[in-house]
């Protein structure tokens, strides 16, 4: 604890998004229709108003271990790196998607406020150090998801898809707390902190209610995988990628990844450690759950998005076959109850994350960038022929589906790789073997919309054109796949610090 | 040669940086841009790999050109690149294809010029990047890159069937390179965390684990080789790809993996191949007797050059697989030579098609009548492909057969019927389509070779005789390194 800053410091970021996303509520009130774009301004204000006092907190705390709120917030390298890459991705999001919502009548106050707040919420899993705390942060973001898929109150699909989630995710909710009371129950605390060091005790001491911890553990990772979106807890995704409008689809698929991966972080590593690997009471542990989870995931995710004709709901299984794959560095850390080697294999879930997250940006912000008033390009058909209509967004577009599938020189290359070093530095030759199988047959959609770009004749000959800001910030977007395909030194780097310091 | 000297990574880049000027160029509208930024690009790219040559030190094994720098610390990955007495001349091959594809593409291409010519560049600094890593990964990085402009070359400008071509293509090899990947990885955690090939070549290793090791490099390679019975990909890209493409994939793409034997299985995996060396050869003989039957039947020329190829990349595992020198350096001389005669009879198959747009042997006959100079090239080229004397073709045949007799002799009796398959197949072909009477009034409207196509293939006919006369210019810079590898070899790593 560092007892020259003031305690609540390091939460000062979540408290600057607080208010200003409050004063944006208010400040919406008073503006003319024709006026909207001062809220669009001050959300990217807001944002960047809060990346700077994350720097500034890191800078404050140097990196080390910050507690405060009596233990609910931690401020740790992690907290700080993935709170960096959400700001982005709540950008890069409201940017590519300005002209999406304005042409479809929902550029209005509420749809920034809303993304602010799920942006907090986020904020605030990523930092829990307390399942209060975890839950309160997962319900403020699940909450302004599921009212931003239902922001187009006259889609009928939309409308279901938001009632779908609603559903499904108070469900998921629902594990996840029924998990956490059982956890609480057999190590009597809340800080994750404490529970590690309470499930280390039961275990040594082979105390009964270990029994009690085995059944909050089921139950906690059950509701991880309905909130990461895996097999078999997936279903809800297409359905909500495909019905809710582009732009919140592309919202939903980037920064709430990074904020389950941080649940899953913080829920699996920081505080049920103890239960990963087989134990002498247990026959095995959450690390096996996640084999089942992740080998499922990516083949049905991969199997399935075969199938698809609408894109959106491709990339839906294909998120799910990421996470897969994203689990599969979760699940080698430990190997035969040593640690020595978890620090490379978690680093690597998370790069496998923040990769994964800037790949999906560029995708889906393509679908919303070559959208127009009165047309969505959701079919997969409407990529038909891009190469002729526009070149350049074809080869940005070639440069994120041949990242997704894992080819060099992109960077999704190297997430699968680290991944799959982690796989085989636990010894799990078989799971990696799967792996790369899996992974070929995802590689036949991924091509085939590089087909559809390249080899056939455009259908539809409208000039792509998008506004300057959405343009180049995409351009950059799908480069950064390929600068970072050829130096990926820096991101892997940080990722491995991040995890270091926990 | 002063080790500042860069030359390898300038054969990497040259190519590279020049096919995106050439993509900066755009629409078709400056296509003659395009091509005269290709052409210049190309040279330069083939300029860069002579000094490789002209100051390669033949009396050792060791690595030359050796340039190494951190890459990604964090898997203790370098940018390592080397060359020895195997692998140099692919990348003098590959670029001086190179520049005969872009030539070769010249006034034919007229869609989308820049991105076909672009992408010819990039594939040619990939596949040096493939010959010259030294490491793991970025050798891994290279060959896999390599995909992404064949699959949009084929899948461009090929034939009405290209987008089962490509697609084929692309999976078939990605699945076999995938396990490479894994296997790449297992040995990383084995040798203590490193990427860098050379230390796998000392590696230990228990038999069961170089056996499956084996199995996964094998996949990798033997479909890109393509061998028996992992070739199927390999007809259908050769029909449905442009005449560059074909000309590159035989010439180069395929000698990617037989090059993967020699400078990973082979010398990493020394037990398992003496250990599975009879399933090689077999499915090498294999390769050779049952693909030269097939070839014999076919009536697409590019697809019996397809089988042709497959035919004589057998003979390459095979010299391979007999572990002698003769045998080794067959296989290599019969790689380069291969890469100079398959290449020109597509180079052949695509003036003509250009002219007549069919490629089916029963639409021609009598060529020889209207395009003289071009029929005399043409039938260079398949004396070539079936070995005869004084040709490229003959040396390296020869060579794996006298290696293949002293180590059994009906395997070199098997290899041997190859002599009489492809003088079957070839020649046949070439009576059908260049000799005999004109066969139809399109024949008799054909207008002979152009002075571009002539140099074309006149520059490739040189290059086939120089090796078949005089090959000891080729084998003296192979000599030292091959020597070492069947010394390495013979040392068990158990």
């Amino acid at each position: 604890m560092l007892t020259d800053l003031p305690p609540i410091s390091i939460a000062y970021p979540e408290i600057f998004l607080l208010a200003a996303g409050c004063a944006i509520l208010v400040i919406d009130l008073f503006l003319a229709e024709d006026r909207r774009w001062v809220i669009y301004v001050l959300s990217l204000a807001a944002l960047l108003g809060c990346a700077v006092l994350t720097m500034i907190v890191t800078a404050m705390t140097g990196g080390r271990l910050a507690y405060t709120f009596n233990g609910m917030f931690v401020s740790d390298i992690m907290a700080s790196a993935l709170k960096m890459f959400t700001y982005v991705s709540v950008v890069l999001c409201l940017v590519y998607s300005r002209t999406y919502i304005a042409d479809r009548g929902l550029y209005r106050g509420e749809y920034f406020v809303l993304a602010l707040f799920a942006t907090l919420g986020m904020m605030v899993m990523i930092s829990a150090n307390h399942f209060l705390t975890l839950y309160l942060g997962l319900e403020l973001m699940s909450l302004c998801l599921y009212s931003l898929v239902a922001l187009n109150r006259d889609s009928a699909v939309s409308t279901e898809a938001a009632m779908k989630y609603f559903v499904l995710g108070a469900l998921a909710s629902g594990l996840l707390l029924y998990g956490m009371s059982m956890i609480y129950g057999a190590t009597g605390t809340l800080e994750i902190t404490e529970v590690a060091k309470g499930a280390a005790r039961i275990l040594q001491s082979g105390h009964p209610s270990g029994a009690v911890l085995a059944f909050g553990l089921v139950f906690v990772v059950s509701g991880l995988a309905f909130k990461v979106g895996v097999v078999p807890f997936h279903m809800w995704i297409p359905d909500v990628y495909h019905g809710a409008p582009t732009a919140v689809t592309l919202f939903i698929s980037t920064g709430p990844k990074l904020a389950a991966f941080a649940m899953a972080i913080r829920l699996l590593v920081n505080g049920l450690q103890p239960l990963a690997g087989d134990t002498p009471q247990f026959q095995s542990g959450w690390q096996d759950m996640l084999i089942i989870l992740s080998v499922l995931s990516m083949a049905i995710g991969n199997l399935a998005a075969i199938a698809q004709s609408n894109i959106k709901r491709m990339l839906a299984y294909s998120t799910i076959s990421h996470m897969g794959f994203m689990l599969l560095g979760l699940l080698s850390g430990i190997v035969s109850g040593n640690a020595l080697s978890a620090a490379e294999a978690w680093s690597s879930a998370m790069f496998y994350a923040v990769v994964y997250v800037l790949m999906s940006l560029g995708a889906f912000g393509m679908v919303v960038f070559l959208s127009r008033a009165g047309f969505e390009a959701e079919r997969l058909e409407d990529f038909r022929g891009l190469n002729a209509r526009s070149p350049w967004f074809a080869f940005i577009m070639l440069l994120l589906m041949f990242s997704l599938a894992g080819v060099p020189p992109t960077v999704g290359f190297y997430a699968k790789l680290s991944v799959l070093q982690a796989v085989l530095g636990a010894g799990h030759v078989w799971l990696a073997v799967v792996a790369v199988m899996l992974a070929l047959v995802g590689t036949f959609y991924y091509i085939r919309v590089v087909k559809l770009m390249y080899f056939d004749e455009p259908q539809d000959s409208t000039e792509v054109r998008g506004k300057l800001d959405a343009s180049v910030l995409l351009s950059a977007n799908g480069l950064a796949v390929l600068a970072l395909g050829i130096l990926p030194q820096p991101l892997m780097q940080l990722c491995f610090y991040a995890i270091k310091g926990l | 040669m002063p080790p500042s000297a860069h030359w390898l990574s300038l054969s990497i880049w040259v190519p590279i940086v020049a096919g995106l000027a050439v993509l900066a160029t755009g629409a078709d509208k400056n296509a003659r841009e395009a091509r005269i930024i290709a052409l210049v690009g190309a040279g330069l790219g083939f300029l860069v790999t002579i000094p490789l040559v002209a100051g390669f030190d033949t009396g050792t094994s060791a690595m030359q050109f050796v340039e190494k720098a951190p890459w990604i610390e964090r898997f203790n990955v370098n940018y390592h690149l080397g060359v020895d007495g195997i692998s140099v001349l692919f990348i003098l091959l590959n670029s001086f294809i190179t520049v005969l594809v872009v030539l070769a593409g010249w006034e034919v291409i007229r869609d989308k010029v820049a991105q076909y010519m672009a992408a010819f560049l990039v594939m040619s600094g990939l596949l040096n990047g493939t010959f010259a890593a030294l490491d793991a990964v970025l050798f891994y990085v290279f060959f896999e890159s390599t995909l992404i402009p064949m699959y949009l070359v084929i899948g461009v400008w090929g034939g009405p069937n290209r987008v089962y071509a490509a697609v084929k293509f692309f999976l078939y090899t990605l699945l076999g390179s995938l396990l490479m990947l894994v296997a790449f990885l297992y040995l990383y955690n084995k040798s203590g965390g490193s990427f860098a090939v050379l230390d796998y070549h000392k590696l230990p290793l228990p038999l069961d684990a170089q056996v499956l090791l084996f199995v996964a490099f094998l996949l990798a390679f033997a479909v890109k080789v393509p061998m028996w019975p992992v070739h199927t990909w390999l007809p259908d890209a050769h029909v449905e790809a442009p005449t560059g493409g074909s000309a590159v994939l035989a010439a180069i793409l395929l000698k990617l993996g037989a090059y993967g034997f020699v400078r990973f299985s082979l010398p990493i995996l020394p037990d398992a191949s003496r250990y599975l060396a009879g399933f090689m050869i077999t499915l090498s003989l294999i390769a050779i007797v049952y693909i030269g039957l097939v070839a014999l039947v076919q009536t697409d020329m590019k697809k019996l050059i397809a089988y042709s190829s497959i035919s004589h990349m057998g003979f390459v595992t095979l010299g391979f697989f007999i572990f002698n020198a003769y045998g080794m350096e067959g296989g290599l001389v019969q790689m380069i030579s291969h890469g100079f005669v398959s290449a020109a009879l597509f180079l052949c198959v695509g003036v003509m098609y250009d002219r007549m747009h069919s490629r089916n042997i029963a639409d021609y006959g009598g060529v020889a009548n209207t395009m003289p100079k071009f029929a005399a090239l043409m039938v260079f080229f398949a004396m070539a492909n079936c070995g005869l004397p004084a040709t490229s073709g003959f040396v390296g045949e020869f060579m794996v057969i006298l290696g293949a007799m002293k180590f059994n002799f009906w395997i070199a009796f098997l290899a041997g019927t190859t002599l009489v398959f492809g003088a079957a197949y070839t020649l046949w072909m070439v009576k059908r389509v260049i000799f005999g009477e004109v066969g139809n009034k399109h024949v008799a409207e054909l207008s002979d070779a152009s002075a571009r196509e002539l140099l074309v293939l006149g520059l490739l006919a040189i290059a086939v005789l120089w090796l078949g006369v005089h090959p000891a210019p080729f084998t003296e810079i192979m000599h030292a390194s091959v020597s070492e590898l069947l010394k390495h070899l013979a040392v068990s790593k158990l």
